[in-house]
């Protein structure tokens, strides 16, 4: 009853202030990023990137793996032109179509692997920052996993499992799930521990106190209290981690050591173009600058976020 | 500081067989098998006899026993030999770790090889790094959202976003193949005797170096330029430039200083990663050092090689951990008493 009237006479109350706007949470944060002018044009470049690369195989509808030399023998290392939007490599293959395919598994591999690490880190950070008995182990755990050099190991655990799991599942899919897997894994330190601060922090605001008083049980309290208000970091750091796992991928690929030939990813292009550079430059400058280009509008947009999401810049 | 020291050091020796353990469990519950590189010719039973002389059939715990035993004892002893030239205990008898590829060869001999390449590009890119970034976010955050400063920060956030891979095959793309300033694959052959021999060392250590301390700039610039504007607004700032100290003095006597206390701390945490950063420059311009050797080494199935390359980049990742730790208890003494 109490509170039925008090809802009302707020309800009242607001309707004689001047007429404005109404703000949510959300909206807020996006007319902070809207006024974040590098972070719109990383929006913008990510966006043509991710649209051109998933329609794009199906507008440009050449093999990435055929060899023009069958048609015509001065085919191969061909510059941009006409017939080749971006060039040919030294076999005579299409450089637009396996840049294009290359791209699909180079950003799978990094919004899977940001997926696995920010499962793995917020599940870690949560549990060691509420619960007071778990918060030791986990954070010597994470300390370890922190003193792991990560692209030696990578490098190893990659080489070592590669073929046992080629031959369980294939090997485009068991290779993905590896490194997907192994990215993920030997990632999630940094978020877990920016999510541990976080839960701190709010675990001793009066809002969960009175929540405890009440009665609320510790998982609902867990759910509807403390995750939503450590969504802000979150959200950063998956941002930056797709980033990070792109680069991981790509420098596996680059030495040799991701996806098997026959499945370009932007890193393979070009590991395997790098010895043609004095013949064909653009068979590296076009990966290349498809990988920065990514890296760069997503760290952008990490940036942007992360000042959008920050409650002190409220207005 | 004494107490707070060793309390440090303690902290590490459980660490160092934490890693161990994860490193040697990776690799021995791993598919593979060292005698798969012998001819197809020798026959099963005498596979089986080689397999059994180098101890694979022991189990698991014997195997990790023996091997922290050689690792831990015998490696460090020969090296302590090797360094001051003289004899402790029967070192013939001594079982080192020998790598599969090469015959037997001591593995700590064969890194021991590669380690001055690896330091020397290493090193210098580290030395170049720090000095331009930190007068960079110096002068970035004094004169924040000036001209200078957003081309700083905008130049350091393109730094820090393309991987190394791609500056350093554009860099040969200019420098080499169009420019022919430089040359384009790493000679370590070359014996540094005279002048000339000098310049061509500084030549071909250009490139690799620029790559690496230009990724590594980036990040650094960007933390001072942060870790100066953390300290502008201070009070004690206010209060020096209130006394009449020219900016200059306040700058460098007061803002700066306390800035660079997380700076230093990141230089010296920053020390492992640019060794793993190293494993890709020097892939790229073919520089045989450490990376060289662990890219080989896994490509050859060489487990003790891989084992002991990883460790030493984990035991590093340690040891600069703590030497970060430390540095920062001297230069801010608020963390050794918390």
């Amino acid at each position: 009853m109490a509170v039925g009237t008090e809802t009302a006479s707020a309800e009242s109350l607001s309707s004689e202030l001047p007429q404005r706007q109404h703000r949510t949470l959300w909206g807020d944060v996006w007319l902070r990023f809207r006024r974040h002018n590098l972070a719109n044009v990383g929006v913008v470049v990510l966006v043509l990137l991710v649209i051109g690369v998933l329609a794009g195989p199906l507008i440009y509808t050449v093999d990435p793996e055929y060899s023009f030399i069958v048609d015509d023998i001065d085919s191969i290392n061909q510059p941009p032109s006409v017939n080749y939007p971006l060039g040919t490599d030294d076999l005579g293959r299409d450089t637009l179509a396996r840049n294009l395919f290359g791209g699909r598994i180079s950003l799978a591999v990094g919004v899977v692997a940001m997926f696995v690490s920010i499962t793995f880190g917020t599940l870690v950070g949560v549990l060691s920052g509420f619960f007071r008995r778990l918060d030791n182990p986990l954070m010597r755990f994470t300390d370890l996993m922190l003193a792991l050099p990560s692209l030696p190991l990578l490098l190893v655990i990659i080489m070592l499992f590669r073929d046992s799991l080629k031959a369980l599942l294939g090997p485009e899919l068991g290779i993905f799930l590896l490194v997907v897997l192994v990215i993920g894994i030997l990632g999630w330190m940094p978020t877990a521990r920016v999510v541990r601060g976080s839960v701190l922090s709010i675990k001793e605001k009066e809002f969960v106190e009175a929540a405890v008083s009440v009665g609320t049980r510790e998982p609902a309290i867990l759910r509807q209290h403390i995750l939503p208000n450590v969504l802000s970091p979150i959200i950063v750091s998956a941002t930056l981690g797709v980033a990070a796992a792109i680069l991981t991928e790509s420098a596996l690929s680059f030495l040799g050591l991701g996806f098997p030939s026959n499945v370009p990813t932007w890193g393979r292009l070009l590991f395997e173009n790098k010895d043609f550079i004095t013949q064909n430059p653009w068979l590296v400058i076009w990966p290349g600058m498809f990988i920065s280009l990514t890296i760069l509008s997503i760290n952008f947009i990490g940036d942007g976020l992360r000042d959008a999401l920050d409650p002190r810049q409220r207005r | 500081m004494g107490q707070y020291l060793v309390r440090r050091l303690l902290t590490i020796i459980p660490t160092l067989i934490a890693i161990s353990f994860v490193i040697f469990a990776v690799l021995d519950l791993a598919p593979g098998d060292p005698t798969s590189q012998l001819p197809e010719t020798i026959r099963p039973e005498i596979r089986q006899q080689i397999r059994k002389a180098m101890g694979l059939d022991e189990p698991f715990p014997v195997k990790y026993g023996l091997w922290m035993r050689q690792f831990f004892v015998n490696e460090p002893l020969s090296l302590l030999e090797n360094a001051f030239d003289i004899q402790i205990g029967d070192g013939e008898k001594r079982l080192r770790v020998t790598s599969w590829g090469s015959r037997g060869v001591p593995v700590m001999d064969m890194i021991m090889e590669r380690m001055p390449q690896t330091l020397w590009v290493v090193g210098l890119a580290y030395i170049v790094a720090i000095a331009i970034a930190v007068p960079i976010g110096v002068v970035s955050a004094i004169r924040q959202y000036s001209i200078f400063d957003q081309v700083g920060t905008f130049i350091s956030l393109i730094g820090y976003s393309i991987p190394t891979f791609f500056t350093g095959l554009l860099m040969i793309l200019l420098f080499s193949v169009k420019l022919k300033w430089f040359p384009m694959i790493y000679d370590t052959n070359l014996q540094i005797v005279d002048w000339r021999s000098f310049v061509e060392q500084l030549r071909q250590s250009a490139m690799p170096v620029a790559v690496l301390g230009f990724f590594q700039a980036a990040i650094l610039a960007r933390f001072t330029r942060s870790s100066m504007l953390d300290n502008i607004p201070m009070d004690y700032v206010r209060t020096a430039t209130a006394k009449g100290f020219r900016e200059r003095y306040v700058v460098i006597r007061h803002i700066l200083r306390n800035s660079l206390i997380p700076v230093v701390t990141l230089i010296a945490l920053g020390i492992p990663a640019i060794f793993s950063g190293a494993i890709i420059t020097e892939q790229i311009f073919r520089v045989n050092g450490l990376g060289a050797l662990l890219i080989g080494a896994i490509q050859l199935n060489d487990i003790p090689l891989v084992q002991t390359v990883t460790f030493i980049f984990a035991f590093l990742i340690v040891v600069f951990n703590l030497i970060a730790d430390v540095i920062y208890g001297i230069l801010d003494p608020r963390i050794r008493y918390s």
